[in-house]
């Protein structure tokens, strides 16, 4: 709150696996919300069910956040390792609000026992005593605790606000923190940003096998699908998740699939299919930290390389990296609209800190995104699946189309889609599909390719891609240099990223991997990175740890 | 589109004698009939595996999705989830369906998907030159085996029973006839159907004058007793001598996977803007 020059907020809330600390995490962040804060809420759990520590920090700014401060300003602890563990996040004026049942703490504490027994009330409903209480601890108003919790707790609201209220009187308020003129905006994690976008892109079906950090959007869209009208299938694995909507698509229906690292090395085979057999599919792959099984529940950027080379044998892919909740809405419609106009497969490139990162996502400001043009009017009788065209793209066909036999295969084939092994066939059909590249790569003008934030003539950019978005921008805001951030990575946007970097003379690539990926990607198409500030533990940048190191490299 | 040649002009290239020219032969006069009773052939779909089998996605004029090793099950699954109105037929071979992509054979008897699963046993991997397949007797010498395999082979039809398949059949490639049968009860059938078709592969495993004699129609089998089934089914272990049976071993009704689904509300993009401006507003 002090210090940043505007109105700011961090409420750090810890307990053990099991004591809904991100159903916690996520009313505070409300309670914040409609104070009228820009909001982000990171999850940290470990990969079990009961029993280890988890956290939530819930970051309120009045200008949008999308990353967390090494340092809180409210401490609500539900278990000792939330005083122990976090000692480093404290400030002097720290508001600590602990349960006194279970924490031994300094600050102001709370028996959730003693008002539980006092209400009735089951054990899960000792959170609301802790939000009661920081809401108090933070000035806030009853009727806002009231209101917050009347329009996001579905069951027993009354039992609910009764136990708050005993918590909210006990407490004093010692960190009052000051409203923001913003408005209320939509709470989405960047999973639920990529569902609604796939949704607006006209999905139809949606076929995942649990991953982290993927399997949300499965809960999502299942949970959504009677409203959505989609059909949502949980198959045996990702081998036939991916073959499956390939089976979708051949029938003119828009499949999208969702999995991480582990699960989309069973999909390549499938992918390469896809390549071949050119049948529209878009991949949700979100990044955790490898290799093999890595940390299930922590964050990277060590796929870029992997997505774009995936599968045997060359052929046009498309892949997009969004950086914000914004971005993943808008980028899924366009990727399942490119997907299908192309006849290409398409990836949205996440990782679990925006998959699972909760946003304050202002969907005003989306722009409309282009449909692109379907060719399915320009078909050849009788039907070539596999019409050679100048723009590389076969007019489209299902099955069951009248009047049309519709021949997909995974050999190379003719036009027709018979399998040949003829070299001036192979040749034909091989120059199709990069020709098919190529009207793909100058499609993507329609977009724009690569974000720039900052100071926009700074002599210092700082080279980004996809969740690390918000801490380059914040970072960069403090220390006057330019973020150029693509945001598709396939087909590269040679051409707008130099143009991003025209004047700089010192660019520092900063990602969530060991190797750093893009400044290779970049490298390859003649663009060079001075400097590299990486990231590989498996949890996200802070501003402060960032900024610590730009510094240390600055010329 | 009516009265299309059933044979593409692929040049086909499988070998003088190969058990896939009868099965071939068989689903065309299947296809043939079904026009004639005034089906469309244009919602009927033929996925195939890679291996000898899956040419038959070439030679037959229809729509098909000639896929990748294993993977038939779940690429019919998925054209048929998308288009209940489609008949979807997959054409696998045992070691494309049997040990690549077991696992979708089980699932897809699990969950009763809509779909016919003809695999053209031929107990040998042909195309890749003779190693011994899931369903190769015990002591074949293949080319990976060159002094016998020490596996015992899998008997499909117990595999099927147990998984809970709803029609289960074995026919064989010298007995078109009951085949053009099984293959027009499979269609018929609401559900997931399967035959394994004792199939002779003329170069690597010609087994003509093993199954001939041993191979009978069964009469009086109950196929509605799960029991009598299974007892049927373990008569002939795919290793032993023993008389073989052929025809239908087991079917049955049940509830088809994703039956009516994709029938169910399908919202416009008005609709489902207004359900996404709903999650909106749940959100803040």
């Amino acid at each position: 709150m002090r210090g940043y020059g505007m109105n700011e907020v961090s409420v750090l809330i810890g307990g053990k696996a099991g004591d809904g600390i991100n159903n916690a995490g996520a009313m505070v962040a409300q309670l914040l919300n409609h104070l009228g804060y820009r909001i982000y809420l990171y999850f940290d759990y470990p990969s079990l069910i009961r029993g280890g520590h988890n956290f939530a920090i819930v970051r309120g700014r009045e200008t949008v956040t999308g990353t967390c401060g090494t340092s809180v300003d409210f401490v609500l602890a539900l278990d000792q390792e939330t005083v122990e563990r976090h000692k480093g996040a404290w400030k002097p004026d720290t508001a600590m609000i602990f349960n006194q049942d279970q924490v031994k703490a300094k600050g102001q504490g709370i028996s959730l026992q003693e008002i539980l027994s006092a209400e009735k009330a089951p054990g899960i409903m000792g959170n609301s005593a802790v939000i009661g209480g920081f809401a108090k601890a933070a000035g806030l108003s009853w009727e806002a605790v009231e209101a917050v919790f009347s329009s996001h707790i579905p069951k027993g609201l009354d039992q609910n606000l009764r136990v708050a209220r005993r918590a909210y009187d006990m407490l004093a308020t010692v960190h009052p923190v000051a409203p923001c003129s913003n408005p209320p905006a939509p709470l989405l994690t960047g999973n639920e940003a990529v569902g609604i976008g796939l949704a607006r892109g006209g999905l139809e079906a949606y076929i995942s096998y649990p991953m982290t950090p993927s399997s949300s959007l499965l809960h999502f869209l299942a949970e959504e699908q009677e409203k959505l009208g989609l059909f949502v299938v949980h198959p045996e694995n990702e081998i036939a998740v991916i073959l499956m909507a390939l089976g979708f698509a051949g029938a003119g229906k828009r499949a999208a699939v969702g999995t991480s690292g582990g699960g989309f090395c069973l999909m390549t085979e499938g992918l390469s299919l896809a390549g071949m057999a050119e049948l529209p599919v878009v991949f949700l792959m979100s990044q955790r930290t490898g290799p093999s099984t890595g940390l299930p529940t922590y964050t990277g950027q060590s796929d870029l390389l992997f997505v774009l080379h995936a599968g045997q044998g060359e052929f046009p892919r498309l892949i997009v990296a969004p950086g914000t909740t914004e971005e993943a809405v808008y980028w899924s419609e366009a990727a399942m609209h490119l997907a299908w106009e192309f006849q290409v497969p398409a990836f949205i490139l996440s990782d679990k800190t925006l998959s699972e990162g909760t946003y304050s996502t202002d969907l005003s400001a989306v722009p409309e995104v282009p449909k692109g043009t379907s060719l399915s009017g320009d078909r050849t009788v009788p039907y070539l699946r596999y019409a050679d065209t100048p723009s590389g793209i076969s007019p489209p066909a299902f099955f069951g189309t009248g009047g049309a036999v519709v021949k997909v295969n995974s050999y190379a084939h003719d036009e027709a889609g018979i399998t040949t092994e003829e070299a001036e066939m192979v040749d034909l059909m091989t120059r199709k599909r990069l020709r098919k590249a190529e009207t793909l790569a100058q499609a993507m003008s329609r977009y724009q390719q690569v974000n720039i934030s900052g100071n926009l003539t700074a002599p210092v950019a700082l080279l980004c891609w996809g969740s690390t978005a918000g801490v380059c921008r914040e970072v960069a805001g403090n220390l006057g240099l330019r973020v150029v951030r693509p945001v598709i990575l396939s087909p590269f946007p040679v051409e707008s990223l130099k143009k991003a970097l025209e004047g700089t003379a010192t660019v520092i690539a900063v990602e969530e991997n060991a190797t750093a990926q893009l400044a290779t990607l970049a490298g390859e198409h003649g663009i060079t990175c001075h400097e590299k500030i990486l990231r590989y533990d498996g949890r996200p940048f802070t501003p402060e740890s960032l900024g610590e190191k730009i510094r240390a490299v600055l010329p | 589109m009516t009265g299309r040649p059933l044979i593409t002009k692929a040049k086909n290239t499988w070998c003088p004698g190969c058990g896939n020219f009868t099965i071939q032969h068989t689903l065309k006069n299947v296809l043939a009939e079904m026009e004639q009773e005034g089906q469309s052939l244009d919602n009927v779909v033929l996925v195939s595996g890679i291996g000898c089998h899956a040419k038959i996605a070439d030679y037959l004029n229809i729509n098909s999705f000639y896929s990748i090793h294993g993977r038939t099950i779940p690429v019919a699954t998925g054209i048929k989830l998308a288009n209940p109105g489609l008949t979807v037929i997959c054409c696998a071979g045992d070691g494309d369906c049997y040990a690549e992509g077991l696992d979708h054979l089980l699932f897809a008897a699990k969950r009763n998907i809509d779909i016919t699963v003809i695999v053209h046993d031929n107990r040998v991997y042909g195309l890749t030159t003779g190693q011994y397949t899931p369903t190769s007797p015990r002591g074949f010498k293949g080319k990976s085996t060159p002094l016998g395999t020490e596996e015992t082979p899998l008997n499909p039809i117990e595999l099927m029973l147990a998984g809970g398949a709803t029609y289960v059949a074995r026919g064989y490639s010298k007995k078109m006839d009951l085949l053009r049968a099984q293959i027009r009860e499979s269609i018929a059938h609401k559900g997931f159907a399967f035959i394994d078709v004792l199939q002779i592969c003329a170069t690597f495993f010609p087994a003509a004058d093993y199954y001939s004699p041993r191979v009978y129609e069964m009469t009086g089998h109950d196929r509605t007793n799960f029991e009598a089934a299974c007892a049927k089914a373990r008569e002939w272990d795919y290793t032993s001598d023993a008389p073989i049976a052929l025809g239908t071993f087991y079917q049955k009704a049940s509830p088809v996977f994703g039956e009516g689904k994709m029938a169910a509300w399908k919202p416009g993009a008005v609709e489902r803007e207004r359900a996404v401006q709903d999650l909106l507003r749940k959100r803040t």
